[in-house]
């Protein structure tokens, strides 16, 4: 190919990338935009203002949900990095037969639709008499933040070797001492970014909380969706434009951090 | 021999600032078998891929058969490639995988399936069709490559290191097959290796390279006997490379003694570079020695015994000999004239850094 | 072993949480109010009302499927030739849009879509006529499109990157060109990319209820909202769980797809 046919044709992707990135991130720039527009009509730029943002933080609605779901996101992702984990040791030393059956159990809430998964739980919560609330939250969200712990540390432990592990135990080491001094530290790596895969998974869930919940308690997904059909206040731009900032810290920090030590 | 095949002329190249190809010309003719042989990171891959198509040279033109095709994509060269590691379509068994330049081409389907078996009958693998990929062994794998280039004609067959991924066995088992393969199909066959004992078993040319320079370029023999530089004479094979003296023709000075020689034309009281390869190093008893020295380590090789001689200026002489001489005692040196091949120092600073091994 | 212990909690939890409320759904999608067997709530898929919105679901996920795979494609292709390596910037970029919460993608096209929102207000400005865009099916297609883009793309990107530079090489030192290699060579090469791609967009489009009911207003009503409003308003849950079934055994279908053709979850995303 020509050198000119081969600029042209890069000049082509650069165009596609650019079309794709502006597809992608105009509503979020826009959200952002409104989130400092003191005017509260959406096609009328009305000045800068933070007074959406204090507004915000004042209320105590926002408030209440934020905490809620920073505390579901944290307590869920603990408790599923705790089973998770435990479950992956285990099953990664299964024979071939229980080991499939695990794995097909724990592609289950990651493959069937949300919806789904939403409604189960509901209808098991209240076929047993557990009245919706924080608790059975909690509950739906370790159980579809487990699966994508184990997805995360089984990877690392197929990595490690045996071999490592018994040479600790040939050197003398005792069989849990030997774990946590050779295997541990090799699949940590794994079972850290499971735990933030699982904490931002549970902060973006809407619809099996939307199930779960009842009606006394809200994160910020549901508020937001309430809030939605009753018409947009500015102040939920202002919500949107934080939540963004943050999950992209949180995502720069776990995609590029431990690679920097890497290299 | 033919024709001038394919004609490099002044190619250069260079990744991200750093120059891998300088001015290089080459010229490669019909019906020969060629290896650019160099260690990694000679530029002999990218020489290859410059060829085949998949790199563009900074500067510099490709000339095939008299027609410049350094614009051309690879597509449309008439010549084919054996990748490195083989490069086989996975999602293809082997049927497909040889058929596909032909379909390409648009051939019929008889003509096709004659193809097929003509070329699994030729690398040895009849009743392969239907197998899949995965199936098949590294040394298999890599027959088919061969296969999937050939069947399409090709009048060069371009080879990166295809021998690389096999074991020592299988290695030498695909060196006689090669070879065969060449004279069977009469087509010019360039190879790329790193591996000396490839290079001399199998080409007709042997193209030394070092940080994108041809250092040499000749038959397996002259390669080997007559090394023009440090370099080529450290890269081929085992030698010892000593610091001497020309002090007329047919005479040279090394560590104060003098061997009678066979090069000509280098001057009077000129320092040269002189290569002795180690089984050209004859251990006779010290009295009869041109120089003396002591056996300092001894190895069994099997075919031989490997030794070390140090003279007493310092000097340890690598010798290859079926005569063993062991350690410590006191031997003296000897090599015939015909053996002693006599190299020019590097003149400038510049060209004895191409000479160094990196 | 003494490590199977270490799986009792999971297995305890899974069931608990996984297996017995999916055994509920069918429980109850197979019986009445009295608690005894019946197929009518599967059957009631055929009313004119559920049938309607299920055929719906189906087109509307289905052109979302079709148009992110078109888009994907070719972007996933751009990315992996330009040699980027997997946690490079610019794809950590075009897949950072999929973490960001559901409800606020949603929610920005809205704000862009409505009657007064902003594209209406660019247009007003440009003195061109502004177009009725939200609480239409091709909102809610653009809404899909926008929120299961990235699924598509990262599964396509993850196989393309396994994909050697010298088998493409190879295709093209045969004689093919852009198109042939492009044909016989990418896309048979990254089909479990591209099959795992299709149901993580197909699967959450088909079922979605917050798309259509923020983009598509009350007036269009896809299985998703007829699910969920059965189980939030209506309280007919043995007519939700039925209706539930059916849409399940659309997901079965398409996780036996990926199961067949993505063997070695060489396709997953994660």
């Amino acid at each position: 190919m020509t050198r000119l046919k081969r600029s042209i044709r890069r000049i082509w992707q650069d165009f596609y990338l650019a079309i794709i990135m502006i597809f992608l991130y105009a509503p979020i720039a826009t959200m952002i935009v409104l989130s400092f527009n003191s005017s509260k009509s959406r096609n009328q730029w009305g000045g800068f203002t933070w007074s959406w943002y204090t507004q915000m933080f004042a209320s105590r609605n926002i408030m209440d949900a934020l905490h809620n779901t920073l505390l579901i996101a944290f307590l869920s992702a603990l408790i599923a990095t705790l089973i998770g984990t435990a479950a992956s040791i285990a099953i990664n030393s299964m024979k071939q037969v229980p080991k499939t059956i695990l794995m097909g159990i724990t592609n289950i809430p990651m493959l069937n639709a949300d919806i789904v998964t939403g409604i189960s739980l509901m209808l098991a919560f209240l076929a047993f008499g557990i009245s919706l609330g924080f608790r059975t939250v909690l509950i739906a969200h370790i159980t579809f933040n487990i699966p994508y712990v184990i997805l995360s540390v089984m990877p690392k432990l197929k990595q490690t070797s045996r071999s490592t592990y018994e040479a600790a135990m040939d050197l003398g080491a005792g069989p849990v001492y030997a774990f946590f001094k050779v295997v541990f530290p090799d699949i940590l790596p794994g079972v850290l970014s499971g735990f933030l895969l699982a904490f931002t998974m549970s902060l973006d869930d809407f619809i099996i909380t939307h199930f779960t919940r009842g009606a006394g308690i809200n994160t910020l997904s549901t508020l937001i969706y309430s809030e939605v059909r009753r018409g947009i206040k500015p102040s939920m731009y202002a919500l949107s434009s934080v939540i963004f900032v943050v999950v992209l810290a949180l995502l720069l920090i776990s995609n590029f951090a431990p690679k920097k030590k890497h290299s | 021999m033919g024709q001038s095949l394919i004609d490099l002329e002044h190619i250069t190249k260079s990744f991200d600032g750093t120059v891998v190809l300088d001015d290089l010309n080459l010229s490669v003719k019909e019906n020969t078998f060629v290896t650019l042989l160099g260690p990694s990171g000679c530029g002999k891959t990218t020489t290859l891929r410059i060829i085949g198509g998949f790199e563009t040279a900074d500067k510099g033109r490709v000339i095939f058969d008299g027609v410049d095709i350094s614009r051309l994509p690879p597509n449309k060269r008439q010549l084919n490639t054996v990748f490195q590691k083989y490069a086989l379509f996975s999602h293809m068994n082997i049927a497909e995988n040889i058929a596909f330049g032909l379909k390409i081409k648009g051939k019929s389907r008889s003509y096709i399936q004659d193809k097929i078996r003509y070329a699994l009958k030729l690398v040895g693998l009849q009743g392969y069709e239907n197998r899949t990929v995965d199936s098949l062994s590294g040394g298999q794998q890599q027959r088919i490559a061969i296969a999937r280039a050939i069947v399409n004609e090709p009048r060069v067959l371009l080879l990166d290191e295809p021998l690389g991924a096999l074991d020592l066995k299988l290695r030498q088992d695909m060196q006689y097959e090669l070879i065969r393969l060449k004279n069977e199909l009469g087509i010019t066959f360039i190879y790329v290796t790193h591996d000396q004992e490839e290079a001399l078993t199998m080409s007709d040319t042997i193209v030394v390279m070092n940080q994108g320079y041809i250092q040499q370029m000749g038959t397996p023999e002259q390669i080997y006997n007559e090394p023009e530089n440090a370099f080529v004479a450290d890269f081929i094979g085992d030698s010892n490379i000593v610091p001497g003296l020309m002090i007329r023709d047919e005479l040279v000075e090394i560590f104060g003694a003098r061997f009678v020689c066979v090069d000509k034309g280098f001057g009077e009281n000129r320092p040269v570079d002189v290569v002795i390869r180690p089984e050209d190093v004859e251990l006779v008893a010290p009295e009869q020695g041109t120089l003396v020295g002591r056996c300092t380590h001894l190895i069994f090789k099997g075919v031989h015994y490997e030794m070390e001689v140090t003279t007493p200026d310092g000097f340890e002489w690598l010798v290859h000999s079926t005569t063993l001489c062991p350690v410590g005692k006191e031997v003296g040196i000897h090599v015939d004239p015909f053996n002693i091949q006599i190299m020019n120092k590097p003149e400038s600073e510049d060209e004895e850094a191409v000479g160094v091994n990196e | 072993m003494s490590k199977k212990i270490l799986s009792w909690p999971y297995v305890l939890w899974m069931t608990g949480f996984i297996l017995i409320p999916l055994a509920l759904i069918v429980y109850y999608g197979l019986t009445d109010k009295s608690g005894a067997f019946t197929l009518a709530n599967v059957i009631a898929i055929t009313t004119a009302e559920h049938s309607k919105a299920l055929w719906l679901s189906l087109a509307l996920s289905f052109g979302s499927t079709v148009i992110c795979l078109l888009l994907a494609y070719p972007l996933a292709m751009i990315l992996r030739n330009r040699g980027v390596g997997q946690n490079s910037f610019i794809v950590f970029i075009f897949i950072l849009p999929m973490w960001m919460n559901f409800l606020l993608r949603t929610l920005a096209w809205q704000t862009l879509l409505e009657k007064n929102g902003v594209i209406n207000a660019i247009l007003s400005m440009l003195h061109l006529p502004t177009q009725s865009l939200i609480n239409t099916s091709g909102a809610i297609i653009l809404g899909m499109v926008y929120n299961f883009l990235p699924f598509m793309v990262l599964p396509i990107y993850n196989v393309l990157c396994k994909i050697d530079d010298d088998t493409i090489n190879a295709a093209r030192d045969l004689g093919a060109n852009f198109w042939q290699t492009l044909l016989w060579v990418w896309i048979p090469l990254s089909v479990p990319g591209v099959i795992s791609g299709i149901t993580m967009v197909f699967v959450p489009a088909l079922t979605t209820f917050v798309i259509s009911s923020l983009l598509g207003g009350s007036k269009i009503l896809l299985i998703g909202n007829v699910i969920e409003q059965e189980f939030t308003k209506g309280s007919n849950w043995h007519l939700g769980s039925g209706l539930s079934l059916v849409l399940m055994v659309f997901i079965l279908i398409s996780m036996a797809i990926v199961a067949k053709y993505d063997k070695n979850g060489e396709g997953s995303g994660f």
